[in-house]
């Protein structure tokens, strides 16, 4: 039996009565020990703010384990109390969101290597007839990032640069990573 | 700091996800205005689907009241428009129902105008419609709500451009590659020749996989009328098949 997959059409402009949670940003609760901060801002292609946007982030926990019987790994092994792996934040009118999180931990890879930690991230807005999707690497990371099957296939190291989020000086715990969804600097997308 | 990878784990296998091809719309689509400094101009990147691709967020328990799938009972009085159920099952390409999934939806009132501060449409706002719901489909992947019928409305898109009716459906599956965000249309409207967010789908025969079919079997006498819809998420690839060590 094979049906036809519904198609995807855009969220509009009105997303935002819909789809943002009040706790959405909080992939741990507030204040949950050793949680990071990750903002950034959704900009176009001619670098203005995209303010009706909505960011979504699915990660593996600490550990590289999710809670989910699709990880032929099995279950946590210890479950960070709290830890729901999704996030979701709307855009305000700067285009900035803000995810609050835990580290995620590296993945073994199908077939042999290491995923280094990441992010999948999904941007939703007007104007994007279907969702874009990306990764957020970690900047102290450099080692487990250069042997990245991921960051590996973009080829151009300028480019996958653009998906590793940078450090905010003299702020630990917090990192930035914009998303640019054209022009200068473009954020790279995928194909999922 | 000091990387520890997880040791390395040869026999770890996924088991991919289908790429259907000519289903969603092309992100440049010139259509469509406010693509065009929004679509990316670089060629997406492949990314095979690897452990955080097969999983993703099993959302619902705790989040949803059986009330929120009644979009007409959420004030003091009943929304103005005509009333509506609106029902179908969530399944995969493979023909499974999705038990379990949270779906959510967002719409304008019947006067085709929605509760969001940037609707400059000078349409009214009904005090007793707020235009959200949620539910968790069962576990035949079968959903329901009750609402009132959206109205069309005018946008900026080009002169005289007007929106077919919809609602906006949300939903997650069970792994992040089955994430859908999507509109539901009325069987015979008159506006989708003219729309191009709905023909911004390429192949015809998909773009009537987003009209929902009035059916009589839905409908309550003396009250509602009924319109059914079937979503559809990808399914895993046929051609790849499960290695014996991997069911356990």
């Amino acid at each position: 039996m094979s049906l036809g997959v519904t198609p995807s059409q855009t969220v509009g402009p009105f997303l935002a009565i819909g789809l943002p949670w009040p706790d959405g940003p909080f992939v741990v609760p507030e204040g949950t020990s050793g949680a990071i901060t990750i903002t950034g801002r959704v900009t176009d292609g001619a670098g203005e703010p995209v303010p009706d946007a909505l960011v979504e982030t699915w990660q593996a926990d600490p550990d590289g384990r999710f809670s989910h019987p699709d990880d032929p790994r099995g279950a946590p092994r210890e479950p960070a109390p709290g830890f729901r792996g999704f996030g979701r934040c709307a855009t305000s009118a700067d285009g900035s969101y803000r995810i609050v999180t835990l580290k995620p931990g590296a993945l073994p890879s199908p077939g042999g290597g290491t995923e280094a930690p990441h992010l999948d991230v999904s941007v939703l807005a007007r104007g994007l007839l279907d969702r874009v999707v990306t990764r957020i690497y970690f900047p102290d990371e450099a080692e487990a990032n250069a042997a990245d099957p991921v960051l590996a296939s973009i080829g151009d190291p300028a480019r996958a640069a653009t998906l590793v989020a940078r450090a905010e000086p003299g702020m630990p715990g917090r990192l930035r990573f914009d998303i640019r969804l054209q022009g200068d600097h473009e954020t790279v997308f995928f194909d999922v | 700091m000091t990387v520890h990878p997880p040791p390395a784990d040869p026999g770890l296998t996924v088991r991919p996800y289908e790429r259907p091809s000519g289903v969603h719309p092309p992100l440049d689509f010139a259509g469509y205005r406010s693509t065009a400094l929004r679509h990316p101009r670089q060629p997406l990147v492949l990314l095979p689907h690897r452990l955080t691709e097969i999983t993703g967020p099993l959302l619902g328990a705790g989040r949803v009241t059986p009330a929120d799938a009644d979009l007409t009972a959420q004030h003091a009085d009943e929304p103005l428009g005509q009333r509506i159920t609106v029902s179908g099952r969530v399944l995969d390409s493979g023909g499974r129902a999705v038990p379990d999934t949270l779906i959510e939806v967002w719409q304008a009132n019947s006067a085709g105008r929605y509760r969001h501060a940037v609707d400059n449409h000078p349409a009214p706002l009904d005090p007793n419609f707020t235009g959200v719901g949620r539910c968790v489909t069962d576990s035949e992947g079968r959903y329901r709500f009750v609402t009132i019928k959206p109205g069309a409305y005018p946008w900026g898109n080009h002169p005289n451009a007007w929106r077919p009716a919809h609602i906006h459906f949300s939903l997650f599956g069970r792994a992040f590659i089955q994430r859908l965000v999507t509109q539901m249309y009325f069987e015979g409207d008159p506006l989708f020749y003219q729309d191009p967010i709905f023909n911004s789908v390429p192949d015809p025969a998909a773009r009537e996989r987003m009209i929902s079919r009035f059916d009589l079997g839905l409908t309550e006498p003396e009250v509602s009328l009924g319109f059914t819809w079937d979503i559809v998420l990808r399914g895993r690839d046929a051609t790849v098949f499960e290695q014996p060590e991997d069911r356990r």
